[in-house]
């Protein structure tokens, strides 16, 4: 099957899913995010690569976190950035999401940064521009519903590289809600085409999708069992709507289940890192103490985030 | 008119005959011979055959007709004869008046045959019982929820007692509520990997095992449509061995497609029933061959703008008047079934489940026809169809197997 991420010369022209991309791309993202890492510390923290490109964040779900660090990340490559709250706009008035793409490609858009509450939405986008001859459009998945969020997931690649430098030794954690993640979706894939040789999944059943094992996670429904001798611990985010269906009792048993506290956090190697997509809760899926502790990553996973999007776009739309 | 079909292959599913180079008499609307001519019969108008087979009209256990002009003449032209049309149209087909208008609008057309499914329940809430008698009276040949389960299971239960009382089947597609409504795609590997919501086996598998306690007691005969599981037809066939009056069909597209076909979210890959595993698509096809179950197209056109979506924003179904015989031959040919009995999945069965004459070719039966060149091979194209659905997952391959000619009561209604 046509693998609609890449062009015919297999380049990268969108990015819509890690799945599907060989270890060589990935590499190259990282790399490139490194070399930019540099640019963020300069005064003048700019380089020219998508000089005279417009970059326009199509967000028809909200977020200012990703959105913000996807603007900055646009900024420092010189692109134009504009940004638009598809929610209080088009598809109010009816508007379909692939009306809303014609219009902003008649405004000469240069590259896509979407992110929708459907799975697949930036699939029928970038198979639009396809078929309607728009090569030159590119599309970068920023979050679609519970598929993929393929920049966190390099993001969270590059943290690993930074402080485990080799991903063919490790063993890897990702624990919580993963059946309604894309972050986890994305960080198998990466993590699996990495050579990451153990990626466990901690959770209740509740909360894993049938078939993990297909993607070659190893399923842990025990914390204690799951974090030993990790070196890596993915905590994600539990959404509060969780609570109201048949999902899970409550906070508070979730968090004496699954909650990461120092004590569950000894039982990983002691060099593990710990890392969490944001935004944290608090005492829900992470105790203070360790968002807080020396072996938390969280925030410079964040730094990291802006190069990583720099690298795909660069990559994706750059001159 | 007499009509003489020369040098077919004429196939008759119900009987298992199938002569080749022979010719089918057609007088007054009826099949009058077969090999050979009546005494004193003189063709008016020939039609030849040649290298093509002649078999019954095919009768559709599913058809929307959303464009009803359109629909008919895409029946036509895809051999189809008889079409029975779920009640989940727009107004709901809940009273004799709407059943009425609808048969009255085929008969003007004249094109396929047209028979209603009446709603069973008023609007299809599944909460007070559609007239039913009246709907029967008005041409409803059976009543339906099409796809909408009946969650109040005392509803469904009283509404079966009713129906049997005067002796109406109802057909139901098994579909727990609960189980279904947030779902999206086979809660298999692919809905996983693709951040899908899933629908589960169960969610056939406890509907079904409802029905059948319910026609245990109350002795309705039910005819359950688009099984889509392996273990649903697993519990249909137990039930059938057990003698129970249950019948069933399964959808051209899952004897031929799983959840791998969604790819990247094709939305011309998105069904209800979703369409499931590998294994459930092999136990399907073992069951259709077997002879526990019809094959029908569950003809759903959708226009592009309800195509042109995210997946699970997509409207679920494809159009399948035109290509539920060609899908059908492709069928036979990876499960190795013979043409007769595959043609007999979509004539000989379905006339059977409807308790209707038709689906045979024999001397004084009505000559519902389709002619048809089994080896010519044509592309699936939106132009290529007459169906203002052009919603195929289809689109673009070649398809072998080609209409001729289609005949109801003896008159030509398609001519290819």
């Amino acid at each position: 099957m046509h693998n609609p991420q890449l062009n015919a010369n297999g380049e990268l022209t969108h990015l819509l899913s890690i799945e599907g991309l060989p270890q060589a791309i990935l590499t190259q993202i990282l790399d490139t995010a490194a070399s930019f890492m540099e640019v963020s510390a300069r005064e003048v923290k700019k380089v020219p690569l998508l000089r005279g490109k417009s970059v326009f964040n199509l967000f028809f779900e909200n977020s200012t976190r990703t959105r913000t660090t996807f603007e900055i990340a646009a900024k420092r490559l010189s692109a134009d950035v504009i940004n638009l709250d598809i929610n209080k706009s088009s598809t109010a008035k009816g508007e379909t999401l692939l009306d809303t793409i014609d219009n902003l490609c008649a405004m000469h858009a240069n590259l896509f940064v979407v992110r929708h509450a459907s799975s697949g939405a930036p699939y029928l986008i970038a198979e639009h521009l396809r078929s309607t001859g728009r090569d030159d459009i590119h599309v970068v998945n920023a979050g679609d519903g519970r598929h993929a969020h393929p920049t966190q997931g390099l993001l969270d690649m590059y943290t690993i590289r930074h402080y485990k430098k080799d991903f063919t030794q490790l063993r890897v954690a990702i624990v919580g809600d993963i059946l309604h993640s894309r972050v986890a979706r994305s960080d198998i894939h990466a993590l699996t085409t990495l050579g990451v040789p153990e990626v466990r999944a901690i959770g209740p059943e509740t909360l894993l999708p049938k078939h993990l094992d297909k993607l070659g996670v190893h399923v842990f429904h025990d914390m204690d069992e799951g974090l030993k001798d990790c070196d890596v611990i993915i905590m994600l985010r539990l959404q509060n709507e969780r609570m109201t269906g048949a999902l899970l009792p409550s906070a508070g048993e979730y968090f004496r289940h699954y909650g990461l506290t120092p004590q569950k956090l000894a039982l990983a190697r002691p060099d593990a890192i710990v890392m969490h997509p944001g935004p944290m809760n608090r005492g829900v899926e992470i105790h203070s103490a360790v968002a807080d502790g020396g072996q938390a990553v969280i925030l410079p996973q964040v730094t990291f985030g802006i190069a990583v999007r720099m690298a795909v776009m660069s990559i994706v739309a750059g001159n | 008119m007499n009509l003489e079909i020369t040098n077919g292959r004429v196939i008759c599913p119900k009987s298992g005959a199938d002569r080749s180079n022979a010719s089918l008499f057609v007088t007054e609307g009826r099949i009058a011979g077969i090999g050979e001519a009546p005494a004193g019969f003189v063709a008016g108008h020939t039609i030849d055959a040649a290298g093509c087979v002649v078999c019954p009209g095919l009768i559709d256990l599913g058809a929307r007709l959303s464009s009803i002009e359109a629909e008919l003449a895409a029946a036509v032209a895809g051999g189809v004869t008889s079409v029975v049309v779920p009640p989940d149209a727009d107004p709901p087909l809940d009273e004799p008046e709407l059943a009425d208008r609808l048969v009255h609008r085929g008969n003007e057309i004249g094109k396929a045959r047209v028979l209603p499914l009446g709603a069973l329940t008023l609007g299809l809430k599944g909460e007070r019982l559609a007239e039913l008698a009246g709907l029967k009276k008005a041409g409803c040949v059976a009543f339906s929820q099409a796809k909408v389960p009946v969650v109040d299971t005392e509803a469904l239960l009283r509404a079966m007692e009713y129906a049997a009382t005067f002796g109406f089947a109802v057909w139901l597609q098994p579909q727990d509520y609960w189980l279904s409504r947030s779902g999206i795609a086979h809660d298999g590997e692919v809905a996983s990997r693709l951040g899908l919501a899933g629908i589960p086996v169960a969610a056939e598998t406890i509907a079904i095992g409802t029905i059948i306690q319910l026609v245990r007691i109350t002795g309705c005969r039910v005819h359950l449509t688009r099984i889509s599981s392996a273990a649903g037809m697993h519990l249909v066939h137990r039930a059938q061995h057990d003698g129970l009056p249950i019948t069933c069909d399964v959808g051209i597209h899952h004897l031929l497609l799983t959840e791998n076909d969604i790819g990247y979210f094709d939305p011309h890959a998105r069904f209800a029933p979703p369409l499931r595993a590998q294994s459930d698509r092999e136990a399907l096809s073992e069951a259709v061959a077997a002879g526990w179950a019809a094959i029908c197209s569950d003809h759903t056109p959708v226009g592009a703008d309800d195509k042109l979506l995210p997946f699970g924003e997509a409207k679920p179904g494809a159009t399948g008047l035109e290509v539920l015989l060609p899908l059908t031959l492709k069928w036979a040919e990876t499960a190795k079934v013979s043409l007769s009995t595959a043609l007999g999945r979509i004539t000989a069965a379905p006339a059977e489940i409807l308790g209707l004459p038709g689906g045979q070719l024999a001397v004084g039966a009505v000559a519902d026809l389709c002619i048809f060149d089994p080896d010519a091979t044509w592309q699936l194209t939106a132009e290529s169809l007459k169906s203002r659905g052009k919603n195929s997952p289809w689109l673009g391959y070649m398809m072998a197997g080609r209409v001729k000619a289609t005949l109801v009561g003896g008159e030509v209604v398609y001519r290819a």
